[in-house]
């Protein structure tokens, strides 16, 4: 059985480049490699502590405990508009936030770290970041029972969940566009390991995740509103925390903004691709 | 016969990226827009120049050359880790690459865990791993320790976890990489066993290994890569010996290079300078003090040691690499600077262990001096050399017969036998083995 040419495994393979969408296709083709990588990821995150996958609760919850002591006690907010209870609020935009963050630093040593089994096993690289943004994603995922509590603790229940779906799968495209971008980047300069923490902290300011869109100087507002995280953020105060979908025409502009960060990002990925195996 | 592997003209070139380049930062790539251009190497050096040939169905085909030769390159071109930049692979069947055993490995989850993952990665479907896990385990000898962290596993059992993973993918093509060197012997012979299994099932196996008696055992065919280029393949037995021929050849240069050093060293006279210990006659001294030296008065100088063959002639620059049984000349040339009366010629044969294994001298053996003038030759001849295989040195001395040195060389020589019988001791009696008619036994392959 000889297998068909460019079949991106084994069998023939050629010095032509295999295009783009066969690459994609073989990753979904290693789906079953994915979701096991991601369910180890989890697992070995929490492998020998006593409370165990509890902490991906616990996280959050003591998280959101500390913003409302700060916010209540230390520092109490002059209840800007649209922001009370103000930890809560910070809540809702710092657990996506997280979830970005995360992945974004951690793709920038994954194919480095894991480059043992680019150099020895055939599989594609693009896993590897890829199991980071999933295995992030499921973080993020076991916080929101705990935002969903205290939504509805708060009476902040609004016909604009339904929206909420929607702003995770552009947070996701646009997550792994950078993180397929920033790991690729990260193998040939490893200068990106060390400079990754500070970009992320300027963009986690140049984002309102601590601060509301609404209540910027459009002067400001028009620079943010270059940078995709301001529309998910605000996507998600708004279908979570207010309740009015104002931002909507702006989300509509990022369904193009993120496929686009996404093919950008898998591009550089594939066109460095061959020189991975001999540079980690 | 079918073709199982096809490999036409791969070459592969690695690339180096300068330091300039390297020390260079992803601000000032960025800033100059040269991001993509700085990608592009600017140092190359072939892995693989032109590597064809083909592997029939159900044969064993082992790679053999030296370090750094292109050997695993090849094994991951093949097995499409790497691509090749010009040329074309087929394989015809699913590979099992056991190129690093236990790669891909999570050193926080269980063995249990690390089976399903690492089966995944080699290509199986979670339903044909749960049908093999209790032979993967079974053949691991890791009952007792599945569900432990692999954190926990010794070396050993890490490297019998990743064979056993590997091996029950059930290739039709499966790639070793020197990978048996690891495991306790019991575990070897279980992998050899495995793999003589496979090749009974009529599979395909591609070998890679620094055991040329496996070789020779193992393959069917052997291909032999020097400096990134094919240079001879066909009958193991052959392709063996034309490697061990080369080898002997680099290692003859690499000895020669060490003596020439060694001499070197200590060429400079030193007649103040006495010896720390005096020599009375060439003993076989401490084996934990045998340092490399040269003293003597030079009253008497031995100029040039050289070792010569049977086949040498007495002009030859001589070698450095004999085979057990071959026939030795040490040649000494010496020069006296007046009319000696009393001198003795001595040698001796130090194994790498410091250990004498032959010494002698013309006043042991009773010859008796009467006068050496002007510059001559001596001649120490071993009509069949009785060593084991191994690195040996050379001490030679010319002194008197109470001990006073004319010129010793402690070490400064030294050669390599080699043998195809990896028999031990110090040294090789001639010797025949004989049965009476019970004991049947084959005599060894006249040939090897």
């Amino acid at each position: 059985m000889k297998r068909a040419q460019g079949d991106g495994r084994l069998g023939v393979f050629q010095v032509t480049r295999i295009p783009l969408l066969k690459n994609l296709l073989a990753v979904f083709r290693y789906r079953v490699l994915v979701q096991s990588l991601v369910v180890r990821e989890l697992k070995a995150r929490y492998r020998g502590s006593v409370l165990g996958f509890l902490w991906s609760f616990i996280n959050p919850l003591l998280q959101l405990v500390i913003y409302w002591f700060v916010f209540s006690y230390i520092m109490p907010t002059r209840g800007l508009l649209g922001t009370s209870p103000y930890a809560l609020f910070l809540f809702t935009g710092i657990l996506p936030w997280t979830w970005f963050s995360a992945s974004v630093m951690e793709s920038s040593a994954v194919l480095i770290t894991g480059g043992n089994l680019i150099k020895k096993i055939l599989f594609p690289a693009e896993v590897l970041p890829i199991v980071v943004v999933l295995s992030n994603l499921v973080h993020f995922f076991l916080g929101l029972p705990i935002l969903f509590a205290f939504l509805i603790y708060y009476g902040k229940v609004h016909w604009t969940l339904v929206f909420f779906p929607a702003v995770v799968l552009l947070q996701l495209v646009f997550t792994l566009g950078v993180c397929l971008f920033i790991s690729a980047l990260a193998v040939h300069f490893r200068d990106v390991q060390n400079i990754i923490a500070n970009v992320m902290m300027l963009w986690f300011f140049g984002s309102p995740v601590i601060y509301s869109y609404l209540t910027i100087s459009p002067s400001i507002q028009r620079y943010l509103n270059y940078n995709p995280m301001t529309h998910i953020i605000v996507g998600y105060h708004q279908s979570l925390f207010t309740g009015t979908m104002g931002h909507w025409p702006w989300l509509l502009v990022m369904i193009p903004a993120t496929l686009i960060t996404f093919l950008v990002g898998y591009y550089f990925f594939d066109k460095l691709r061959e020189t991975f195996a001999e540079e980690v | 016969m079918t073709t199982a592997i096809q490999v036409s003209d791969v070459t592969k070139v690695y690339q180096r990226y300068s330091h300039r380049k390297q020390f260079r930062t992803l601000k000032s790539a960025l800033l100059g827009g040269s991001l993509l251009s700085d990608l592009r190497p600017d140092e190359r050096f072939p892995a693989l120049s032109g590597v064809t040939f083909n592997v029939r169905h159900g044969s064993t085909f082992a790679i053999i050359g030296r370090n750094g030769s292109g050997k695993s390159t090849l094994l991951k071109v093949i097995s499409g880790i790497a691509k090749p930049d010009s040329g074309t692979v087929s394989v015809d069947g699913r590979i099992s690459a056991l190129i690093e055993l236990g790669a891909g490995f999570h050193p926080e989850i269980t063995g249990r865990e690390n089976i399903f993952i690492n089966g995944i990665m080699l290509g199986l479907t979670k339903r044909e791993i749960e049908d093999r896990f209790d032979a993967i385990v079974e053949f691991a000898e890791l009952e007792e320790f599945i569900d432990a962290p692999v954190k926990t596993y010794s070396s050993g059992m890490y490297m019998r976890l990743g064979f056993a993973v590997a091996i029950h993918v059930d290739p039709d093509v499966l790639i070793i990489d020197e990978v048996l060197a690891v495991g306790d012997e019991a575990f070897v012979h279980k992998c050899l066993d495995k793999i003589s299994e496979f090749r009974r099932r009529n599979k395909t196996i591609l070998l890679v290994t620094h055991s040329l008696g496996l070789v020779e055992k193992m393959a069917d065919e052997a291909l032999w890569i020097d400096k990134s280029e094919v240079q001879l393949r066909g009958d193991p037995k052959k392709v063996v010996d034309a490697y061990l021929a080369r080898v002997s050849q680099h290692e003859e240069k690499a000895l020669v290079a060490a003596e020439e050093r060694a001499v070197a060293e200590f060429d400079a006279p030193e007649s103040a300078n006495e010896p720390e210990t005096p020599v009375s006659e060439i003993e076989p001294t401490s084996a934990f003090a045998r340092e490399k030296g040269r003293w003597g008065s030079r009253e008497v100088e031995i100029q040039d040691v050289s070792l010569r063959g049977a086949e040498d002639s007495a002009d030859g620059r001589g070698k450095h690499i004999f085979s057990t049984g071959e026939s030795v000349t040490v040649c000494l040339n010496i020069k006296s600077t007046g009319t000696i009366k009393d001198f003795v010629f001595g040698v001796a044969i130090f194994n790498a262990d410091g250990i004498c294994c032959y010494g002698t001298n013309t006043d042991l053996e009773d010859f008796k001096p009467v006068t050496l003038s002007g510059e001559g030759e001596v001649r120490f001849v071993i009509p069949k050399l009785q060593l084991i295989e191994g690195t040996y040195f050379l001490d030679v001395a010319a002194h008197q017969r109470d001990g006073y040195p004319f010129d010793y060389h402690r070490a400064l020589h030294q050669f390599r036998v080699q043998s195809r019988v990896k028999d031990v001791g110090v040294y090789r009696p001639s010797h025949q083995w004989e049965f009476t008619p019970n004991i049947v036994m084959r005599p060894p392959d006249p040939s090897s």
